[in-house]
């Protein structure tokens, strides 16, 4: 049987529609004016990795490796998975997805970080907060791709944005958890000394929390590796645009570079950071 | 003026305390509150007035109240209703920057978990409560390593935490504590966490470290042994309240009730009770100046066998009767008899090795060597156990009474 028609779905889906349109029309110049410094960052970055030498990235990579893990194994490791994208010819591709990613990592701190600290902070602001991550974690990114990309057009901005929605809330989440772990007893000794709260969050709280934050910096570079193809489709460049290429053409040897080239970023970005975060691991209190 | 004095302090924990602080105040107890409404009598009318430089240790089971009662003094909990003065100022009317101050000068807490902090090293952590004041990370640190050098962990400062044993870590968090010289320390359980030999250890190093420093200590403890061996005074807390106060030799000589006497039923009293718990003043004494002949007479008379013999306030000896009648001398100079002596601050188990030893009568001086009396051994036994020694005190003689 069917449902009793309580809401007349046409008119509200059309509401909606105009809602948006409006929205287009009245603030879609502005906000691409607002958006335009992140284009610019994005562009300079991707221009400074395209337009330098490979084995320049490669050993720049192999150094930030050798800093976060002080492993050489990591480090000859990135150098394979480096070289091995070269190899198969996605090394300019790969430097345009590599570019979105560094970026939407860098935004996504930008973002997550503060939020996560002040859910953290308060249990109000977290109720808020909570659904909204489940939202943005679950609502299929093609739907919000749509008003994105009205919004601002397409482009490398609508991709970038796609992108940090569907992989901040893990960051964020992380971060709030970590700072909730903090041991209880170590925070009331910071209290007991007299210090403020502010002396709390930055000398106690984050440096404590730094291992989760780690986990949820690593969550949200996969995430965002994840989303490489989707934001292809509005006009990111780079290996997802390959792969889109290889489906639409059915050209299996072309998707399938590319999208081990895909595969080749995702380790190295989820090695280099769990390996530093590991390294930030204390040992808890007691466990001697 | 007492330097921390308590009074009236009542806490209610649950969600809505003030309602049911009358009823409290009218007598509701713990047990009934909990049923009727949900709330946890946490503590109920303690007043407790602590002096400069004592160390005042509060002892109770777990569940007493005593984290909650130090907490409150440097307000990590806010009572429900009393007053807390530290120096004659309610530190409850203080604004939040004027307790971080006080908390940051005043006072500092060493935990029972240690609660360091993992991150830093072992010197930043004992500079933390500096770094904390504003002081440059330099300064702090110089002054960081004179106080691991006090704990006697020279050498330890650029390790972390998780790399030093327990012991090793609360003297870490003894050190923190004592960096910002505050004239408040506050001892959570401080050594409960420790192993028995590791935890004297730290006993001592407190107490050394307490005759140079004279701090106002308050300490907290659920073992009744080291509150007995540290406190200048004790309060023994059950269910939140007090139940009573003293110094150690009170509680243990004249408990208040019975939860109090089954405490300090197990007690090795021997540690606690010191000589001039035990003394017996002989009836007269002697002096040296005094003719043997006189002397001779005097003791017959009262048929005394020994008779003390002093030189001022200063103990010279004993004699015998049967020393005197081979005197050849006019004064009892020549007829006295050397005697062991123990200061009047030995504690009595190392007392015992001599009396069992030999029988010879033991006298009891002060620190500076005037006579106080002698060791009473029908004392000593009814002292160390109480329970056995009523029957048979009787039979025991009296070497001199």
């Amino acid at each position: 049987m069917a449902f009793p028609e309580i809401l007349d779905a046409r008119s509200l889906r059309q509401g909606i529609d105009g809602f948006v349109n409006q929205l287009v029309i009245d603030y879609a110049d502005s906000l691409e004016r607002l958006s335009q410094p992140l284009l610019t960052f994005l562009v300079s970055v991707e221009q400074l990795l395209r337009n330098s030498p490979w084995y320049l990235v490669i050993a720049a990579l192999a150094v930030v490796a050798w800093f976060g893990s002080r492993r050489w194994t990591l480090v000859v490791g990135v150098t394979l998975l480096m070289l091995f994208i070269g190899i198969i010819g996605q090394w300019d591709r790969g430097m345009q997805t590599l570019a979105l990613m560094i970026v939407a990592l860098i935004m996504c701190l930008v973002v997550g970080i503060p939020v996560g600290v002040l859910m953290s902070l308060s249990e109000r602001f977290r109720k808020i907060a909570l659904p909204i991550l489940d939202v943005m974690q679950t609502m299929p990114s093609f739907v919000y791709l749509i008003p994105v990309v009205m919004l601002f057009g397409l482009g490398k901005v609508p991709a970038l944005i796609a992108t940090i929605v569907y992989a901040v809330p893990p960051l964020i989440r992380l971060t709030d958890l970590g700072i909730r772990l903090v041991d209880h007893s170590v925070m009331e000794a910071a209290t007991a000394f007299g210090a403020t709260r502010r002396q709390k969050l930055l000398g106690v709280q984050l440096p404590l929390a730094l291992p989760n934050i780690m986990a949820g910096i690593n969550q949200t570079t996969m995430m965002a590796l994840s989303m490489v193809v989707v934001a292809s489709m509005i006009g990111a460049r780079g290996l997802g645009q390959e792969v889109l290429a290889g489906i639409n053409r059915l050209e299996v040897g072309r998707g399938l570079l590319a999208g081990l080239a895909i595969v080749a970023l995702a380790i190295l970005f989820d090695r280099v950071t769990q390996a530093y975060g590991k390294r930030l691991q204390y040992p808890k209190q007691g466990d001697k | 003026m007492a330097k921390i004095d308590i009074s009236g302090i009542y806490k209610i924990f649950g969600p809505n305390p003030k309602r049911h602080l009358q009823a409290v105040k009218k007598g509701l107890s713990k047990d009934d509150l909990l049923a009727d409404s949900g709330h946890t009598l946490g503590l109920q009318d303690v007043n407790l007035s602590i002096e400069e430089g004592e160390l005042f240790v509060i002892m109770g089971l777990s569940g007493s109240g005593k984290s909650t009662l130090i907490r409150h003094i440097n307000r990590l909990i806010d009572p429900t209703s009393g007053s807390i003065r530290i120096d004659g100022e309610n530190v409850l009317n203080l604004r939040q920057d004027e307790l971080i101050q006080l908390r940051r000068h005043k006072m500092s807490m060493v935990f029972q978990r240690f609660a360091l902090f993992p991150h830093k090293t072992v010197l930043d952590n004992v500079a933390y409560g500096l770094t904390i004041q504003g002081i440059d990370k330099k300064n702090a640190r110089v002054i960081a390593n004179d106080w691991l050098e006090q704990v006697g962990l020279q050498g330890f400062g650029d390790q972390h935490p998780h790399e030093l044993s327990g012991g090793m870590q609360q003297r870490v968090g003894l050190a923190r504590a004592l960096a910002t010289n505050p004239d408040i320390l506050l001892m959570d359980e401080a050594f409960s966490a420790l192993d028995p030999l590791i935890r004297k250890e730290m006993q001592d190093l407190l107490m050394k470290l307490q005759q140079q420093l004279h701090k106002t200590i308050v300490f907290i403890t659920h073992d009744l042994d080291e509150a007995l061996r540290l406190g200048n005074r004790i309060a023994i807390l059950k269910d939140g309240a007090l139940v009573q106060q003293g110094d150690p030799q009170d509680i243990l000589l004249s408990p208040q009730n019975d939860y109090v006497a089954d405490f300090v039923k197990d007690v090795n009293r021997g540690k606690v009770l010191k000589a001039h718990h035990v003394l017996a003043k002989p009836v007269s004494t002697l002096n040296t100046d005094t003719t043997v002949t006189k002397a001779r007479d005097w003791m017959m008379r009262h048929g005394f066998d020994y008779a003390t013999v002093l030189e001022g306030n200063y103990l010279k000896g004993i004699v015998t009767l049967s020393n005197l009648h081979a005197a050849t001398q006019e004064t009892l100079r020549e007829s006295v008899s050397p005697v062991s002596s123990v200061l009047e601050s030995a504690d009595l188990e190392s007392l015992m090795p001599r009396m069992i030893r030999d029988t010879a009568p033991i006298a009891v001086t002060t620190d500076t060597g005037e006579f106080v009396g002698w060791v009473s051994r029908s004392k000593v036994i009814r002292l160390i156990s109480p329970a056995q020694a009523v029957d048979r005190e009787a039979s025991l003689t009296e070497p001199v009474e």
